[in-house]
């Protein structure tokens, strides 16, 4: 009976250390050398793995800084300027500071707004409304508020407002990775400069058509009308395609063109509350967010 | 026994309500608005400005490219303007807006209803004709005839098939150009035969319209090489693929085209076409529209100029019946709901069908209980339930393995659903991503 158990434990034993033998040599010939930097690296960045970089996921944007000469295209949005410089110390390279953004939606077409001419009964999925035409409302630009911008954010910071039907971006979890500007079908959503005290201008509206069709969809639609350009002191404002754009990076937040424009279709968000007019523009709507 | 195609396939109610009304010519509109895309690839180029008087049948928009074709005045009168107006896709696109002054004709144009048979052109002269008449493939999709036509080296056709299947429901338009321009028809046809180098074409029918199929196989003996074949009555017998296998009993590989079996379909509206074009130098600037509906008091199958506005296709119709809920440019299985009734008349409208309330709108979506009936009836031979699955979940690369490139978007699985799951919808979005990523690797 001892034989068996005294057998069986010589057996298993040799079979254990030729093993053992056979594995340690093969894992020294088939060894792959990785740059222990990866892993610093990696620990250093916020794992979202949100692909905001442009790259699939962590791991990939730290391998890529690794092997990079220099970090002058390689941002991580989630973590800022305070993980690139982190990751520019393990690296031992230089990193340029970026300016933090925030994601704006750039559409203002509330129900009261923006009448609803069409019903659509489909599958609910920005895409698929897309795809089959202008959606329910006359704007063929505007906002179709299924949701997939909501759905693409990896940080709760995006939700749909009942009321207006529209999505709200939420400035403190936002970290600009960009998915929502992926997921919308309409180029609504934009990355911009995030200015003090999250305040914000922008023209929120990205209809090109002529302004005559736009008034009849929408009562704040961008007309072109150029007015804002005009009395714009520091030629933060271009127009193209009947549509004005404020250049967040030139901006200074005068709100000389807010004060100006027929359509209010630009927003001022985030200031103290001005003493007489403007109460009933749509500069309310973001409110809660400032 | 009839032929058909052996994959799937749905019988939907027929509905062909104005099966026996005769051709009606619609009084011309006071204002058109002309779409200068209204084909598929490159939309035409304006060449014409604001105040321009044109005459009917004047070229106002150039093909833009290969894969396009050229834009025909539709009516006699002043350019008022070029605006962006809804037309059938949805959306606004740039049109040509025209205040009709009387109607007059362009001078190479042969105003008279004789019928010419005597064919005296060469090949290229047919194919440089049909070109410039600007005419398109008439069943719907829309395809430049004139590409259709141009076989790619190292191929060879040797078979035409005229799709008179119809196989939309509601829809009468191609069964009254049947009956009432049969011979105009079978000329049309021999052109195309010409103008491809064949010798054989076959007309396919289904057999719910006994009456064309009588008219044309008597004529069919008075012109060489052209057969008329009975079909079963099972949608889509019109897809290109399903009418070719039905027919000659060819199978058209998927990814392929139906020139590498040697055939090239045509639908009758558009060899009708072909004849005015080549015979009577007539581009393509009216087309036969079926208004019809349940409440639609009389449904009528109506010479229409493109451009019209739809809503005056219905007022001859009888007006807008109240409880309408959807307005179909199309038929029911493959149409398209308009968002405006002002969206006008383009070449590939071949049905304007009004829908009530209790038809339009679509069920409550339940969960999929794996009946497999899409399945079933998918004349493809795709899985219409995983696709949809796949594309919920945004997985593209499952989705092309899955074939979805091969769906000829019939509808027949969004129809037998008993969940009403809306299938189609999310195998269309996979084929636009598919399409995407496929064009981006070419490029690459």
């Amino acid at each position: 009976m001892s034989e068996i158990v005294l057998y069986t434990i010589l057996t298993v034993t040799a079979v254990g250390v030729t093993a053992a033998t056979i594995l340690y040599f093969a894992a020294q010939k088939f060894k792959v050398f990785e740059d222990p930097r990866i892993d610093q690296v990696e620990e250093a960045l916020p794992s979202a793995n949100c692909g905001g970089c442009g790259y699939p996921g962590c791991r990939n944007f730290a391998d890529a800084c690794v092997k990079a000469d220099n970090l002058d295209s390689l941002f991580c949005p989630v973590g800022g300027n305070e993980t690139m410089a982190k990751v520019a110390k393990i690296l031992g390279k230089e990193v340029a500071q970026q300016a933090p953004k925030v994601a704006v939606v750039k559409c203002n077409g509330q129900p009261k707004f923006r009448a609803r001419i069409n019903v659509y009964d489909g599958p609910i999925s920005c895409t698929i409304e897309h795809m089959m035409g202008a959606g329910d409302t006359a704007c063929q630009y505007g906002c179709l508020g299924g949701g997939e911008c909501v759905e693409a954010c990896k940080f709760d910071a995006i939700h749909m407002n009942p009321n207006t039907m529209l999505p709200e971006v939420i400035d403190e979890l936002c970290t600009a990775c960009g998915a929502c500007v992926v997921a919308c079908p309409r180029d609504i959503i934009e990355l911009r400069t995030k200015n003090k005290k999250d305040r914000k201008i922008f023209v929120s509206c990205v209809s090109q058509d002529k302004g005559a069709t736009t008034t009849k969809v929408c009562q704040v639609g961008c007309i072109g009308c150029s007015k804002c350009l005009k009395v714009c002191e520091y030629d933060a404002i271009t127009i193209g395609n009947n549509l004005a754009f404020i250049d967040s990076d030139k901006c200074r937040l005068c709100r000389k063109c807010v004060d100006v424009c027929p359509t209010n279709s630009i927003l001022e968000i985030g200031f103290p509350p001005r003493k007489l007019k403007k109460e009933d523009s749509g500069a309310d709507i973001n409110q809660s967010n400032a | 026994m009839l032929r058909t195609f052996p994959k799937g396939g749905v019988h939907p109610p027929e509905n062909k309500i104005s099966a026996d009304k005769p051709i009606e010519i619609l009084p011309l509109p006071k204002q058109v608005a002309i779409p200068v895309s209204q084909h598929i690839g490159a939309p035409a180029k304006i060449i014409v400005n604001r105040k321009d008087k044109v005459k009917v049948g004047q070229i106002i928009a150039s093909s833009g490219g290969f894969v396009s074709a050229n834009i025909h005045s539709s009516v006699s009168g002043t350019i008022a303007k070029i605006d962006k107006v809804f037309d059938t896709s949805g959306y606004r696109k740039d049109v040509v807006i025209i205040d009709v002054e009387g109607d007059e004709w362009d001078d190479n144009i042969l105003k008279s209803n004789d019928l010419i048979k005597q064919i005296s052109y060469s090949k290229e002269e047919i194919l440089k004709k049909i070109t410039e008449a600007g005419i398109v493939g008439l069943g719907g999709a829309t395809f430049p005839t004139h590409v259709k036509l141009a076989v790619p080296g190292g191929k060879k056709a040797d078979i035409l098939i005229i799709n008179g299947v119809e196989c939309e429901p509601y829809l009468t338009s191609d069964h009254r150009l049947m009956m009432e321009k049969s011979s105009e028809l079978m000329v049309g046809t021999q052109l195309l035969m010409k103008a491809l180098g064949v010798d054989k074409a076959i007309i396919g029918i289904e057999n719910n319209k006994p009456d064309a199929i009588e008219k044309l196989t008597t004529l069919s003996k008075g012109f060489q090489g052209i057969e008329i074949q009975a079909l079963k009555v099972k949608y889509p017998q019109g897809g290109e693929k399903q009418l070719i296998k039905a027919i000659i009993n060819r199978e058209v590989p998927s990814g392929a085209l139906p020139i590498d079996v040697g055939a090239v379909v045509h639908n009758v509206g558009t060899a009708f076409a072909v004849y005015e074009a080549v015979q009577k130098n007539k581009p393509l600037f009216e087309r036969v529209v079926t208004v019809t509906g349940k409440f639609v008091k009389s449904p009528k199958n109506l010479l229409v100029r493109i451009g019209t506005p739809t809503m005056q296709l219905i007022d001859a119709a009888g007006g807008l019946p109240e409880n309408t809920g959807k307005v179909i440019s199309g038929g029911p299985m493959m149409g398209k709901a308009l968002n405006s009734l002002d969206a006008p008349v383009a070449k590939g409208t071949s049905g304007i069908l009004l829908l009530s309330k209790d038809e339009a709108f679509r069920a409550e979506t339940k969960a999929c209980i794996r009946c497999a009936k899409c399945v079933n009836v998918c004349p493809m031979g795709l899985e219409p339930f995983l696709l949809m699955t796949v594309g919920e979940r945004k997985i593209w690369d499952r989705m092309e393995n899955e074939r979805v490139m091969d769906c000829i978007e019939c509808g027949s699985c969004s129809f037998v659903c008993p969940s009403n799951r809306p299938l189609l919808d999310y195998i269309r979005l996979g084929k636009n991503k598919v399409g995407q990523i496929i064009r981006q690797r070419k490029s690459n």
